[in-house]
């Protein structure tokens, strides 16, 4: 069944999902009979729990859990995996804190884990994306 | 597939076609614009389109139909919060674009996007409700 990787992210993702769905209801909110102000300053954090913390994490649990395997059933190296998972999170909360700290170094601290987290992912994945069938030796 | 998940995927390609018809009208009202009183979707209204519309329920379809049994008994869990969760989002979501589209600040229209607020978000506890006991390693 799901690997554990793909356990734990999921569910941080499903937190994520929930946490931008309650920032986005507050915003919706506050536009249609204003109520605060300040609402307003969750729309980056909005946005950042739910493209990066919901989607983006619920793709990479699932191509963690469905690429196909190495030979033996193993899904290789899995080091990088659980970096990349610890480092969106991280990116992702860091990001969203912009909301409650003035200045922009922790977006920028937050992309930089993101990035990271994307590049770490791939150096896990890219020998996974390949045929299911062995490979010729032309490839 | 489920009968819930080919309705969530066949909405969310309606809400796909509608959220691209809803970019070109945008990109036409310089020029159309006494031809096309009745259209004001602003821009958020669009991005909603793409992202709850199309991308979430593409999801949230594709979700409930492939993640691990619930039970034996209960293979996709309780099925009555993924339509619930299937429910709320599109009335949300619709009432959403007409709130946006066509009201003021603190109107009546103004009140339906609260409303569409707190279905959206029960439509994601719906969910979540539903997906969470499926998350799991055996």
């Amino acid at each position: 069944m799901m690997p554990r990787l793909t356990v734990l992210t999921l569910r941080a993702a499903l937190l994520h999902l929930l946490t931008g769905f309650t920032l986005g209801a507050l915003l919706l909110a506050n536009k249609g009979v204003p109520f605060a102000p300040r609402v307003w300053g969750l729309l980056p954090p909005h946005v950042e729990f739910l493209l990066a913390g919901w989607m983006a994490q619920l793709a990479l649990a699932v191509a963690f859990w469905i690429l196909p395997r190495y030979p033996g059933g193993s899904r290789g190296d899995e080091r990088p995996a659980w970096a990349a998972i610890l480092l969106l999170n991280l990116g992702v909360l860091l990001a969203a804190a912009q909301a409650l700290v003035a200045g922009n170094v922790f977006v920028l601290t937050g992309r930089a884990c993101q990035l990271a987290a994307g590049s770490l992912f791939a150096v896990h994945a890219w020998g996974r994306i390949r045929p299911l069938y062995p490979m010729s030796k032309t490839g | 597939m489920p009968p819930l998940t080919r309705w969530m995927l066949k909405t969310s390609l309606v809400y796909l076609f509608l959220a691209l018809l809803v970019g070109i009208l945008q990109g036409l009202r310089p020029y159309l614009g006494a031809a096309l009183p009745f259209f004001r979707a602003p821009e958020p209204v669009r991005v909603h389109l793409f992202v709850v519309g199309w991308l979430t329920l593409l999801i949230f379809g594709v979700v409930f139909w492939m993640f691990p049994k619930y039970s034996q008994s209960k293979p996709r869990g309780h099925e009555w919060l993924g339509w619930l969760a299937y429910g709320l989002l599109n009335a949300g979501l619709v009432l959403r674009v007409i709130g946006e589209s066509a009201g003021q600040p603190g109107t009546f229209f103004g009140w339906l996007l609260v409303v569409s607020a707190v279905l959206q978000w029960l439509a994601a506890l719906a969910f979540i409700a539903n997906t969470w006991p499926r998350v799991k390693e055996k």
